[in-house]
């Protein structure tokens, strides 16, 4: 009987051994830094609160996902980005998106109400809101659409050679379309500079990460494609902006694609129409209690000596902002009868 | 017996090829798997292989002949045993390049070729050039004979002269030069940058390029055909013809679809399809399917220059014809404008893409029985040309629309449903639809033949709607 071959094809390392990005470190964060992060994600929780409160009251209808739990990955992962050449694109999860980059809160309350003053003047509604003025793409309804998008993106950076990433976020639901590994197979070949940001938040509507994906450390999902990827904890933002400057320090020197994994969780149903049975509400509020982005910046801010009490100016501002938006929203204008056609075609023919 | 070595087919499509090098001389001895002969069409270069064993009798059509049609006699081989240096019957002597078509003529007429079996494509291939030319061409204008196929590799390259945020994108585009060849020549001179090769990931790619286009280029996707588009339908509807109207106006997505679509020839049920009434009826998309290779050249220039997501359509029958294009140097048409390219009086014939030929093939034959039909190319599917439609029809009174495509909520059923809506009273008979039947394309060459259009249904449409029947 033949003698089983000698096992060398097993004492190799499963990864071989290629470059890789360093394990990134915790931002430091200024005192100054650190205000302006804890500001933007409660803007982001006090804006999405007030969305499901209007929403519940009937002025916004449709469909409404909310990013409460989620505002660390956001706000950390954009405060590296350069707002003049970076670019970002995102799936229908995007309010929080778009107030990290400072847009208006107004206009983007003005769109969830689909007014005339909204962002994309009432026609796009919650999952289809653009800025090009902030190179913000994005706001796509198709789960998995933005990875390809956003692949293209990144080809138009080196195309045009400007020096830009693009960033492209998607869900751990995503993260099991087709195109996104079409997509991670192209970007890797030709070497585009994008960042794929996977938002883990556990949860694809009602199904678990564990139900849907055989491999469920997706960090790893690039692998095949040479794309290296690291596992950030989305829900602390220090983690999230340092895990970004590795990743960006990684494209930026031309070797191609890399992968965010950012373990994070949404407090809320997958979208306002949500009841959330699929977990429990000891779950949720285990996270809440032990986890909270916010609360984290809170009490980091304490050990710099800013109090709690010195904080609440702060809060009430974001509040008054988030109160006018709603306001506004719910008085300004619906859109002429007229822009019922109008924006179908840029040209006439 | 000597062995006949006859003119073989590239595709099912090809008619004839150039010879072009010949890699045995006669006396030589050959055995199966030797490569014989380079033979050489405008899309493709095939190496001509021995199936028998034996020596070279004789060569007759010489390297270097062009316009070799398929089936002639090209060689014979004389087996074991016989004698090689008995020439074969059908040449007396080796033929030379100068005078190829005499000696095709007799090889042909001492052994003609194999008969190809009857498909579909050759009812719908018709070579009826327009009567009329664009009004876009000035008079004066010298003419040239272009094939469909160089039409549309002129377009690309004439823009891509003028605009570097032009790229093309596709699979096969560049180091193969086209699948079907039509981007012969432009890896050549636009480098790899500019002309990519995709991996076969149409949905991936066709994402790619409309995400290019959101970030300010002005990507030109080629699928190989536009079967496999339906893999990347989402984002030509989600996301490229939507976004312009869902960001009120603020973001565009610049970009031309293109690559051939409809019935190409034997090639079965997934590859046989004509996706113009799918985008036709979306909003936010421009869909381009033209007829002749100047059209073909004028409104891909245009696509290109769009602002607007183009669907533009194009078929494999048709990349080989020759049509007349204008030697313009910058020949753009109007996008939304069907063309009458033959002038009629009592019937009005209305088509588009491989469609129109089968219309002014049908013409001919019923000019001969003294009804003098109107053919209009409607050209752009969307937005559709009604106005042009009606007032034809406002003129003979009758109509009958020629697609091929299959019957149900088709281009056609458009044009019959606005022609109901607004040129009711002006029609003396029914509108006639005369279109593929409604049956997946069958393989079969006969029932191929009969799911496909053809200039004698037309006829017999014609002849119902004006009471000849």
């Amino acid at each position: 009987m033949a003698k089983a071959p000698a096992r060398i094809a097993s004492t190799e390392p499963a990864v071989p051994n290629r470059e890789r990005p360093d394990e990134p470190e915790r931002y430091n964060a200024s005192k100054e830094q650190l205000l302006e992060f804890y500001k933007q994600m409660l803007l982001i929780r006090r804006f999405e609160e007030k969305a499901g409160q209007l929403y519940g009251l009937g002025f916004i209808g449709g469909f409404c996902h909310l990013y409460i739990g989620q505002e660390a990955v956001a706000v950390g992962l954009q405060s590296a980005l350069d707002g003049d050449k970076d670019s970002v694109i995102t799936g229908y999860r995007d309010h929080g998106h778009m107030l990290a980059y400072g847009i208006d809160p107004k206009v983007i309350m003005a769109e969830l109400t689909g007014r005339s003053a909204g962002i994309s003047r009432g026609k796009g509604g919650s999952m289809h809101m653009f800025s090009t003025e902030k190179k913000f793409y994005g706001g796509h309804g198709i789960v998995g659409a933005q990875v390809s998008l956003g692949t293209g993106l990144a080809f138009a950076h080196k195309y045009n050679e400007d020096g830009g990433v693009a960033m492209a976020y998607f869900g751990d639901g995503a993260s099991n379309q087709g195109q996104v590994y079409e997509s991670f197979n192209m970007a890797e070949l030709w070497k585009l500079p994008i960042i794929y940001v996977i938002e883990n938040n556990q949860y694809a509507m009602g199904t678990s990460v564990n139900r849907s994906s055989s491999e469920d450390q997706l960090y790893k999902r690039g692998e095949s494609f040479r794309i290296p990827g690291i596992q950030v904890d989305g829900m602390d933002v220090l983690a999230c902006r340092g895990a970004a400057e590795e990743a960006l320090a990684w494209v930026r020197a031309g070797k191609g694609p890399i992968i965010l994994e950012m373990k994070t969780y949404r407090y809320r149903g997958h979208s306002m129409s949500d009841p959330a049975k699929y977990r429990s509400r000891e779950e949720v509020q285990s996270v809440r209690e032990k986890s909270d982005p916010i609360e984290a910046v809170k009490r980091e801010l304490a050990t710099l000596g800013i109090t709690e009490e010195q904080l609440k100016p702060l809060e009430a501002e974001i509040r008054k902002v988030v109160a006018e938006a709603a306001d506004f929203a719910e008085q300004t204008p619906e859109p002429d009868p007229a822009e019922l056609y109008t924006d179908v075609l840029v040209e006439t023919y | 017996m000597p062995i006949e070595l006859k003119m073989p087919a590239l595709s099912p499509t090809m008619e004839e090829g150039t010879l072009a090098k010949w890699l045995v001389k006669q006396g030589d001895v050959v055995k199966s798997g030797d490569i014989l002969a380079e033979i050489e069409t405008d899309k493709a270069t095939m190496e001509f292989e021995a199936i028998d064993e034996g020596t070279i009798a004789s060569i007759l059509v010489a390297e270097g002949t062009d316009n070799v049609k398929v089936g002639t006699v090209i060689a014979t081989i004389a087996g074991e045993g016989e004698d090689a240096s008995t020439p074969a019957p059908a040449a007396a002597e080796p033929p030379t390049a100068e005078a190829p078509a005499q000696e095709q003529k007799a090889a042909e007429s001492e052994s003609p070729a194999p008969k190809k079996a009857e498909s579909g494509s050759a009812q719908l291939a018709s070579d009826k050039a327009a009567t009329v030319s664009d009004p876009a061409i000035p008079a004066g204008t010298e003419m040239v004979k272009t094939t469909v196929r160089e039409a549309l590799r002129d377009a690309m390259a004439e823009e891509m002269r003028t605009d570097p945020r032009i790229f093309v994108m596709g699979e096969e585009v560049a180091e193969y030069q086209g699948a079907y060849k039509v981007t012969q020549g432009l890896l050549e001179e636009f480098g790899p940058k500019r002309v990519i090769d995709t991996p076969i990931t149409e949905y991936g790619f066709a994402g790619v390029g409309t995400g290019a286009a959101m970030g300010g280029l002005k990507p030109i996707i080629e699928f190989m055909t536009f079967n496999f588009a339906m893999q990347a339908i989402d984002h030509i509807i989600n996301s490229a013809a939507k976004t312009n109207y869902m960001s009120g106006g603020q973001m565009r997505c610049p970009i031309v679809f293109r690559g051939p679509n409809g019935a190409a020839s034997r090639v079965g049920a997934q590859h046989s399809q004509n996706y113009g009434p799918w985008y036709a009826s979306v909003p936010g998309l421009i869909v381009i399917a033209p007829y002749d290779a100047a059209d073909a050249k004028g409104l891909l220039k245009a696509a290109i220059r769009s602002e607007d997501p183009v669907v533009f359509l194009e078929n494999e029958l048709l990349y080989g014809r020759h049509f007349e294009v204008p030697k313009l140097d910058d020949y753009v048409l109007p996008i939304g404008k069907a063309r009458i390219v033959r002038p009629g009086k009592d019937v009005t014939i209305v088509s588009y893409s491989i469609g129109v030929g089968v219309a002014l093939e049908a013409a001919e034959k019923l000019a001969g029985e003294g009804i003098d039909a109107e053919v209009i190319d409607l050209r752009t599917l969307r937005p559709l040309d009604t106005a042009t439609v009606l007032e034809s029809v406002r003129k003979t009174n009758r109509l009958v629309v020629v697609e091929e495509g299959w019957p149900t909520c088709s281009i056609s059923s458009e044009i019959v449903a606005v022609v109901m809506e607004k040129g009711f009273d002006d029609l003396d008979a029914p509108v006639l639809r005369v279109t593929n039947e409604d049956v997946p394309l069958p393989y079969a060459a006969n029932l191929e033949k009969l799911a496909l259009v053809d200039a004698a249904r037309v006829v017999t449409a014609v002849k119902k709607v004006t009471y000849r029947a």
